[in-house]
């Protein structure tokens, strides 16, 4: 289904999805005041945030699996990809400190 | 023979979409290349995230700068945002019923919002900077937070300053019949993904920079 016909379907789910979004920013500060900020509690609340905006908001949810097959995991094997390049300029960090 | 070429040649003329290989994923492929576009930028954001997160654990002395008004200041910026990603979302809708102007209306909002958003993106920066933050330096600590700060939040501004650009010229070419509905669809992409890497770099950049 693509938004065309979304677009004829009522926004009654879409204005639940927005409420959402916002309550998880509202925990996520509430969160990060109370109790602390840490990384995997942001994270999560986080990727809730962006999979209801990916889903909702922008309808991958509504357009044929086969998409949704070939944009997220390939994504993702990227993003985690990356984090093996920036291992190791951690250590060249450590090597070369920058001037202060 | 010869009628049979032209038979032929006048099918996929006249009947092009027959003959020619379906849409790959069933989208236009302009909304195909959006998506694309999407992905790779997402690698983009994801890179410079994961670099500030190497050099923060790298760094002893990470300054958490922010104060409370920081961070109200950008669950404000967070409520615009998304209030504007439902804003182009009946944008979209009111261009696909055809109401041309309603649709040119909320695209206007939406672009106004990311003009509000960007004043309060500045407001902060100017206060960091009012406070001796610059690239390189800082009276905090760690040398390299404003040029983290700076990059990732510079970057995402960036981002949305292109998009209200470009929301305020299909908006406008729309309600002159220039632009399909589906053009405003696939600009509506981009400015919920603008959206979407706010909503990491909130707790990523602010709430784990907080002041406790």
């Amino acid at each position: 289904m693509t938004t065309q016909s979304k677009a004829s379907k009522g926004m009654g789910g879409t204005y639940i999805v927005f409420g959402a979004i916002l309550a998880i920013a509202i925990v996520q500060v509430v969160v990060a005041v109370m109790v602390g900020p840490s990384l995997a509690r942001m994270l999560i609340l986080a990727a809730i945030q962006a999979y209801m905006a990916v889903m909702f908001f922008m309808h991958l949810r509504d357009e044929k699996p086969s998409l949704r097959l070939a944009l997220i995991p390939g994504t993702i094997f990227v993003l985690v990809m990356m984090n093996m390049i920036w291992a190791d300029s951690f250590r060249l960090i450590h090597l070369r400190p920058f001037p202060k | 023979m010869s009628t049979a070429k032209v038979s032929e040649a006048s099918l996929t003329m006249e009947h092009g979409a027959g003959v020619m290989e379906e849409r790959p994923f069933a989208i236009p492929s302009s909304k195909l290349v959006m998506w694309l576009f999407i992905i790779s930028d997402a690698c983009t954001f994801g890179a410079v995230l994961f670099a500030y997160g190497y050099i923060r654990n790298s760094a002893a002395d990470w300054p958490l700068v922010f104060e409370r008004a920081s961070i109200w200041n950008s669950l404000l910026m967070t409520f615009i945002l998304v209030s504007t990603s439902l804003t182009v979302l009946l944008a979209v809708r009111a261009a696909y019923a055809e109401e041309r102007q309603s649709a040119f209306r909320w695209t206007m909002i939406t672009a106004l919002g990311g003009l509000l958003f960007t004043v309060l993106h500045i407001r902060e920066w100017m206060s960091l900077i009012g406070q001796g933050a610059r690239l390189f330096q800082n009276p905090w600590g760690a040398p390299m937070f404003g040029a983290t700060f700076f990059a990732i939040t510079g970057l995402h501004m960036a981002h949305v300053m292109g998009g209200v650009i470009a929301l305020i010229v299909v908006g406008s070419g729309y309600r002159a019949e220039r632009y399909a509905a589906r053009h405003l669809e696939i600009w509506a992409l981009y400015w919920h993904f603008v959206d979407l890497v706010w909503m990491f770099v909130v707790p990523l950049i602010y709430l784990l920079n907080m002041k406790r």
